[in-house]
């Protein structure tokens, strides 16, 4: 057991939720990236634990989405991201899933739930033959995220809750090291994100997944996350939810304060204007 | 091909015995799936913009063509073609913004200078046959070629369009898929440069994109699936290709035009049974 835990001895916070076994991590290291010379990312390091989920915040311009890509290599940069099996040995490239924002497409596209399981695991077109082979599993992975019954609906004929969904269960095939939600719920009601979040959390213990989760929504974060991280072009602040919010800098970078924080999203303020964590 | 060539020569109508329409009626049979593959994924991806500018950047191919002296200006069509898919290609993945202006600026370009060249010392109506196409002009050596076009295409459809599907609904998911986006967009992007361009002198610069775009923009308020959404797409190229072939022949008129026509017809029926 004292072994498994070396890869991050420093580390003070370290809890082991749930089921999950917390011993795997992915860690991005001295991550940068930089656009006309100018750094937009600067230096990131981080732990990434599995069975939890990390909510990176900052201000509008902080590079939130810079650092999806970078991670998504989508974006060139410099450092590198390294995935640590229990051992705590660099075993390879973490294998990344990748939950999109609200999708910018066109509503009327004739493409199925179904089209788009066989876009990604068969090689044979969506236009060929009919791939009944894929149908069973295909109804399985969206089972994971209560989705199955849509399986034949046209991605334009979903509400913003279910698209999601079904994004979410796309990149739970196959199970990756780590999952990035890129603001997953922006635009979905209230019902469906609470649907949402209820189902990742599950999927958080049940496949010991590392979970990135980037949102303007402080109130969820706070309620979702065992991690924050606090970026504003480099790491401010890494802790408990309660950590970064009670960070100086923190409030003052979204311009709010404790009092409107409190009111926005019902968060707890714990003796003289501290938050403390749930 | 001799075998399917005598098989129309059966029919019991006096068109299918002419040798020219026999031609073109095979001619229609082999560009139904060569469209349906390009035109289904145009409309899908919002390209309607970009096949568009692609037929008139050929007045530019043919201009070019005339000055540098050579006889069939196919082959001066096929390389400005391809140098406007690579130029719009970048255009689009440098800026990531809505590149309409810009794709218009170049379409419109290469429109006035082609006319430009072309018209000068008043000869243009010489070329005027590239702006409405003859589909009965077609050779067995054309039908020969269509079809090796067509193979090229399947096959490199048949290994991108997957590919293609998911980055029409987001880049990033389609990248974190391992898709190579820019590499199967330039891909497609090629494969539509070659089909536009050389099908132009059968079916016309005015009309080729209605042929690209119009029998999947009628399927599209049919189906929900994107098998349907092609097998629509296909009967109603290759039912409106036949159709128009035989009324062209009997009322006289520009067979492209005429097949155009009747998909407009349908696209229209689409739109009223879609949004009844």
């Amino acid at each position: 057991m004292l072994q498994a835990f070396e890869h991050h001895p420093k580390d003070q916070n370290y809890i082991v939720r749930g089921s999950s076994c917390g011993l795997c991590c992915t860690t991005v290291d001295d991550l940068s990236v930089f656009r006309g010379g100018k750094p937009i990312v600067e230096k990131v390091s981080l732990h990434i634990h599995c069975g939890e989920i990390t909510a990176l915040v900052g201000p509008n311009g902080a590079g939130k989405t810079t650092l999806l890509k970078a991670i998504l290599g989508e974006l060139p940069h410099s450092g590198s991201l390294n995935y640590l099996d229990a051992a705590g040995e660099r075993s390879r490239k973490p294998r990344i899933g990748y939950v999109p924002q609200r999708l910018d497409f066109d509503l009327n596209s004739p493409v199925s739930v179904m089209d788009l399981f066989q876009a990604i695991k068969g090689w044979r077109p969506t236009w060929l033959f009919p791939s009944r082979r894929l149908r069973g599993p295909a109804r399985d992975i969206l089972a994971r995220v209560q989705a199955d019954h849509l399986l034949d609906r046209r991605l334009g004929a979903l509400s913003g809750g279910e698209l999601q969904r079904v994004l979410l269960a796309l990149a739970l095939e196959p199970i990756p090291d780590l999952l990035l939600l890129d603001e997953p719920i922006s635009g979905v009601d209230y019902k469906g994100m609470q649907l949402f979040y209820a189902i990742v959390g599950e999927l958080k213990k049940e496949y010991d997944l590392s979970i990135i989760l980037v949102s303007h929504d402080l109130p969820v974060l706070v309620n979702m996350a065992d991690r924050v991280v606090f970026l504003n072009r480099t790491v401010q602040s890494i802790g408990s939810p309660a950590e970064v919010l009670n960070h100086p800098g923190f409030l003052q970078a979204f311009g709010l304060d404790a009092r409107s924080l409190e009111l926005l999203g019902g968060i707890k303020i714990v003796k003289g204007g501290r938050f403390e964590d749930v | 091909m001799s075998e399917l060539h005598s098989l129309v020569g059966l029919l019991p109508f006096e068109w299918a015995q002419l040798e020219f329409m026999q031609y073109a009626l095979l001619a229609i049979i082999l560009v139904a799936p060569l469209f349906t593959m390009l035109g289904t994924l145009v409309v899908n991806n919002r390209m309607a913009f970009f096949s568009d500018t692609l037929g008139h950047s050929a007045l530019t191919g043919i201009a070019l063509g005339v000055l540098i002296g050579i006889s069939d200006p196919l082959w001066a069509m096929l390389a400005f073609a391809i140098i406007v898919a690579l130029s719009v290609n970048y255009i689009k993945n440098r800026t990531g913004a809505s590149t309409d202006t810009v794709i218009g600026v170049l379409s419109a370009t290469a429109v006035a200078l082609g006319i430009a060249i072309l018209s000068q010392g008043g000869g243009f109506a010489r070329y005027s046959r590239y702006l409405i196409g003859d589909l009965l002009s077609i050779t067995p050596r054309d039908i020969i070629g269509l079809a090796l076009v067509l193979v090229v295409v399947f096959l490199i459809m048949l290994g991108t369009s997957n590919q293609l599907l998911l980055a029409s609904i987001n880049s990033s998911l389609a990248r974190s898929r391992g898709v190579h986006v820019g590499l199967v967009e330039l891909l497609f992007t090629l494969s539509l440069a070659v089909v536009v361009t050389i099908s132009i002198q059968w079916i016309g610069i005015l009309i080729i994109n209605s042929l690209l775009i119009l029998p999947a923009a009628a399927a599209r308020n049919w189906c929900r699936d994107m098998k349907s959404y092609h097998l629509i797409t296909f009967i109603i190229i290759l039912l409106c290709g036949v159709a128009g072939l035989i009324i062209s022949f009997y009322w006289n008129m520009a067979t492209g035009a005429t097949i155009v026509l009747l998909i407009a017809v349908i696209y229209i029926i689409s739109l009223i049974l879609h949004r009844a």
